[in-house]
């Protein structure tokens, strides 16, 4: 009798039914939103506040560079010696005094300072000083007699053309693109595998604790029981990250109506200087060749090799989980054994992120790519770059087979372990096991 | 007498150990099998190949002159000692989930499990979740999901683990009530008095080995001695004990009665009758008490297992 659908759909509403699942999945969304309204509102809030400097400059040297903006001021104090400037700047609230000394343009540069109540901000200062540097440099380089208006049309943006062998075209945005897209697909199995491996251990252990277990496999064949959990616990997983999904659009959305927080505001200065850097036709360009590239990337191959790659790595490493949740007790028993299956899942993210960003196509990567239990994430992260069908198919293979390999293991140590209770098992023990 | 079980020459170890070894075992239909032996001699493991949880090393269960295949899990009923429920599933579903994995379609599982849920007076208990209840009351559940598919063989180990005397009393009548119906029961425990109130046939395993099979009252007449307890009156007691000691060998015994009496367990001779014995009492004295020694389980079992 075939048993595994009835399973499958208890495991999948215990799962689901199961109270801190449910506030699980309602409450994460709400805090990532909440958490990103809060930084929105906050830099909005940060943004929003005018500071008044006041500049005492007699010579008029940085008159061109301290242009006022929205958020900065800049307030030249006329025909005033630099004590009363000072009192005057700390009386009337402004953020600061910059003082600019009347002398010659060879020493001025160690002898402006900046007067304030408290030490003022690192980007504040730091962007100050980097358009002093620019514009005194400039007036040195009009004091030598050189020709700015040459100097600017000797500037030269390089862009090396990439193009493979057959043809394809690729560049520094393409490889961003891709490496952004493995990155995400690594990282999503890599997370989906450690949460939902760890609640179907859970669930093994219950049911050994609850010693409902004896029960149930003289109904079912283990290996069914085992299979059922494995894709009961997958679908409510899988389920959870939809729901994650569909309600952090839907509330983003809400709280971009309701508060009028632009989560796009939630952003670094320097991503903005990026923002401003993008009316740059230069860049623009880029921005369009990005586009280009999206749409250049073998879409297909990707989303069926993720959806193929996903599946085989979880099912190979959740029926890992699966046996060692039968081999102990409880919980706290469970260290020793997932230290092994950790360590593959952790190096495999490693190799991805520093040896595939390196060299997609070195040999390290090649072959971690085949191995089975690096394979899912390696490979995923590789095939953006282009990967032969026949590499993809090959080590897909190599998963399938290694899978129905583990889970024949798995299965057995399954079998034994669900029955017996007390002990920890050791490493010898469970090779034991496979024997029974 | 048709057999419903045959378990041929079951050999099982786990790595060096030997936990059943050439065990062969036949349970009549419709009869209540005890299945005895002291803990660790392999009865649980026994019962594991029957229920296709363990596979043996050597030998074949035969289920109603069929060798067991997966298909036959939907005609056994099985109660483990080491038993238990999902805690945070309520009662019905759980029961209707146990049902269906038994084979039982939902419509069938529920119309079952409302006639059993009236029958113990439970009905109200559908919604509640097993952490709510006692463990008697959990037991109960157990108890119905593990008949209600109306399985031609049912297996109890240690049944009564768990229950007050008034729900274990419950419980044996329905075991006896579902065996009238049809029923074959396996029955394994380490309480002899059950054994002696249930059981017609056992069978003991000591040490991975079967050492004694067959009906209860058989073995019980292979093992009496026929030894008689007797209690005489006589007016001298000294005399009639050497007349006594003259024919027969005797040793004294422990009853309760009412005259102050000579209490012996007097053993036959080899071509000697109780008609003889009584006709020899009955000439040297008053007879007040004559039964024949029976020996119970509780004897057989600790006299085998010791002889072994």
């Amino acid at each position: 009798m075939n048993h595994l659908p009835l399973i499958i759909k208890r495991e999948f509403f215990a799962k689901v039914k199961n109270k801190s699942f449910i506030i699980m999945t309602f409450l994460s969304p709400i805090i990532i939103v909440g958490v990103l309204s809060l930084i929105a509102y906050l830099t909005s809030v940060n943004n929003d506040k005018v500071r008044t400097v006041s500049v005492l400059d007699p010579s008029d040297l940085l008159q061109k560079v301290l242009v006022s903006t929205d958020y900065t001021i800049y307030q030249n104090l006329e025909d005033m010696d630099l004590e009363d400037a000072k009192q005057l700047s700390s009386s009337n609230g402004s953020y600061g005094l910059l003082h600019v000394p009347n002398v010659e343009l060879d020493k001025v540069s160690d002898q402006i300072k900046f007067y304030s109540k408290e030490s003022p901000s690192l980007s504040f200062i730091s962007s100050l000083e980097s358009k002093i540097e620019k514009h005194l440099g400039e007036l040195k380089l009009i004091q030598y007699g050189v020709d700015l208006s040459k100097i600017e049309a000797a500037k030269t943006y390089v862009d090396v053309n990439q193009e493979s062998f057959e043809g394809v075209k690729t560049s520094k945005a393409g490889s961003f693109l891709k490496l952004l897209f493995g990155a995400v697909a690594g990282y999503l199995l890599f997370i989906f595998i450690i949460v939902y491996g760890n609640s179907i251990m859970r669930s093994v252990i219950e049911e050994k604790t609850s010693r409902i277990i004896e029960v149930i496999i003289s109904s079912v064949k283990p290996i069914q029981l085992m299979l059922g959990k494995i894709f009961g616990t997958s679908l409510a997983g899988i389920t959870q990250f939809a729901m994650w999904v569909v309600l952090c659009f839907v509330l983003s959305l809400v709280a971009s109506f309701v508060f009028g927080v632009d989560l796009s505001a939630a952003q670094t200065s320097q991503q903005a200087e990026v923002m401003e850097a993008m009316s740059n036709p230069q860049v623009n360009s880029d921005f369009q060749e990005l586009i280009l590239e999206f749409h250049s990337l073998p879409m297909w191959n990707l989303v069926i090799a993720f959806v193929l790659f996903f599946i085989g790595g979880y099912l190979l490493y959740s029926s890992l989980y699966a046996a060692i949740g039968a081999a102990v007790d409880n919980e706290t028993d469970t260290q020793q054994f997932m230290l092994p299956v950790i360590m593959p899942l952790m190096l495999a993210v490693y190799i991805g992120a520093f040896t595939v960003v390196e060299d997609p196509h070195g040999s390290i990567s090649t072959l971690f790519s085949y191995i089975p239990f690096t394979s899912p994430v390696v490979m995923l992260m590789r095939i953006p770059f282009g990967v032969p069908l026949w590499e993809q198919i090959l080590s897909l293979l190599i998963l399938v087979f290694s899978f129905v390999i583990t889970v024949w293991i798995a299965a057995k140590i399954y079998r034994v372990g669900i029955l017996m209770h007390g002990k920890k098992p050791t490493y010898k023990e469970l090779l034991k096991w496979l024997k029974y | 007498m048709s057999i419903l079980l045959e378990a041929n020459n079951i050999s099982k170890n786990f790595g060096d150990f030997q936990a059943l070894s050439d065990v062969s075992i036949q349970v009549p239909k419709r009869s209540i099998f005890g299945l005895l032996g002291p803990n660790g001699a392999g009865k649980t493991t026994l019962i594991r190949i029957i229920n296709q949880i363990t596979k043996p090393d050597a030998g074949q269960v035969i289920l109603d002159g069929e060798p067991l295949t997966p298909e036959h899990v939907q005609y056994i009923g099985y109660l483990p000692e080491e038993r238990g429920l999902y805690k945070s599933m309520k009662v019905g579903e759980q029961a209707l989930y146990l049902a269906q994995l038994k084979g039982l379609s939902y419509a069938q599982a529920k119309k079952r499990l409302s006639y059993w849920f009236e029958k113990f007076e439970i009905a109200h208990w559908w919604d509640k979740k097993i952490q709510e209840l006692s463990k008697g009351m959990a037991q109960k559940i157990q108890f119905i999901v593990t008949v209600l598919h109306q399985p031609k063989l049912l297996i109890f180990d240690e049944p009564f683990s768990g229950f007050d005397p008034i729900n274990a009393n419950i419980i044996k009548d329905e075991i006896l009530y579902l065996r009238d119906e049809g029923a074959t029961v396996i029955f394994s425990t380490h309480r002899m008095e059950s054994v002696e109130e249930l059981c017609d046939h056992i069978a003991l395993i000591h040490q991975s080995k079967k050492i004694l099979e067959g009906k209860l009252n058989d073995i019980k007449r292979t093992h009496k001695t026929n030894t008689f307890e007797v209690g005489l009156s006589a007016n001298d007691l000294v005399q009639l004990k050497s007349e006594i000691s003259s024919r027969f060998k005797f040793s004294k015994a422990d009853f309760r009665s009412l005259e102050d009496d000579l209490k012996l367990n007097i053993q036959l001779g080899a071509k000697d009758t109780p008609r003889d014995l009584l006709a020899f009492l009955n000439e040297n004295a008053q007879i007040n008490h004559f039964v024949e020694v029976i020996p119970n389980a509780n004897d057989i079992f600790i006299q085998t297992v010791n002889n072994n």
